[in-house]
């Protein structure tokens, strides 16, 4: 085996292994950290697709951002210690119902999709693409994303900040 | 990819340095128990209450305000890219870009959503009006 295959299944191994933590973790703590080698895992197999823009992304956005969200969301929590056991006491009879439809669907999704067999397109740079495309096509698009980044910072403020006058 | 790999080094070295770390901590230690090791630490303070606290809600606010200019910063990437071959074109897309962005850290400013301990709203009279 190549190095960089096993270098990819070492990737996917640990993103599964995380993953599976983040879902079956008993501590909501325990949960957040592991998301966290979860997030990174996505970066490095975007990296293997040569999506680098979107690698990014995965570590500025998921990793710096919503993670710490996530982590305050956390921290937040009134009476961390109550709510540990709670992925426990789900109903087993709906959750195995659930499971199995998803596995269905997924397993459909997967067996009709045509594969590509390998990725062997040499590596080519995303970022510079995407920025001559935002500076000549998609000028007015681009300008737009700020202002419809400004409606959710107005609005993701005025709610947690509602909730705050309620106490 | 060449780029990648390095980050790739970057990241196992850091890793490394990290569990060398732990390792050495753990030869050096002297391994004794007493009741004060137990309890929570606040820089040589005697604790008050328990480790796990509910925290403000103001972080949460201060981090959602975060999240929105790291997604700003993010347009920055390509756009810092190609900026050598547009020039003047590319400056000025980035300066709407970011002075429409302004506007909402202005509003959270004006709204006290920055400030620690928050005080009455510094434009009280908008507040008013809508009766919030």
């Amino acid at each position: 085996m190549e190095a960089k295959e096993l270098l990819f299944l070492f990737i996917a191994i640990v993103t599964i292994a995380s993953a599976g933590l983040v879902a079956f973790s008993n501590k909501l703590i325990h949960s957040a950290f592991a998301l966290m080698a979860t997030f990174v895992g996505f970066a490095a197999l975007y990296v293997f697709l040569s999506a680098d823009f979107l690698a990014v992304t995965q570590i500025v956005v998921y990793v710096g951002g919503i993670l710490i969200l996530i982590l305050f969301g956390v921290m937040m929590t009134h009476r961390i210690y109550d709510t540990t056991l709670k992925t426990i006491h789900n109903p087993l009879a709906m959750g195995i119902i659930s499971a199995a439809a998803l596995a269905v669907i997924l397993g459909l999704v997967i067996y009709r999709s045509p594969w590509a067999a390998t990725v062997d397109k040499p590596f080519v740079p995303t970022t510079s693409i995407i920025g001559a495309e935002i500076l000549t096509n998609y000028l007015l698009p681009f300008e737009l994303v700020s202002v419809l980044l400004l409606g959710v910072l107005i609005g993701a403020v005025f709610l947690a900040r509602t909730e705050e006058h309620k106490k | 990819m060449v780029a990648f790999y390095i980050v790739l080094l970057f990241f196992l070295i850091g890793m490394l340095i990290v569990g060398i770390t732990l390792v050495i901590s753990r030869i050096l230690q002297s391994r004794k128990s007493y009741p004060e090791k137990y309890i929570p630490y606040e820089c040589g303070e005697l604790p008050q209450g328990e480790a796990w606290i509910q925290f403000n809600n103001r972080f949460y606010i201060i981090a959602l305000i975060f999240l929105i200019f790291d997604v700003e910063i993010l347009f920055m990437f390509p756009w810092a890219v190609v900026f050598d071959t547009f020039g003047m074109l590319a400056f000025i897309e980035m300066l709407i870009f970011v002075v429409i962005l302004l506007v909402g850290l202005a509003y959270v400013w004006a709204k006290g959503d920055l400030e620690w301990v928050k005080p009455k709203p510094k434009l009280a009279h908008l507040a008013k009006k809508k009766g919030a």
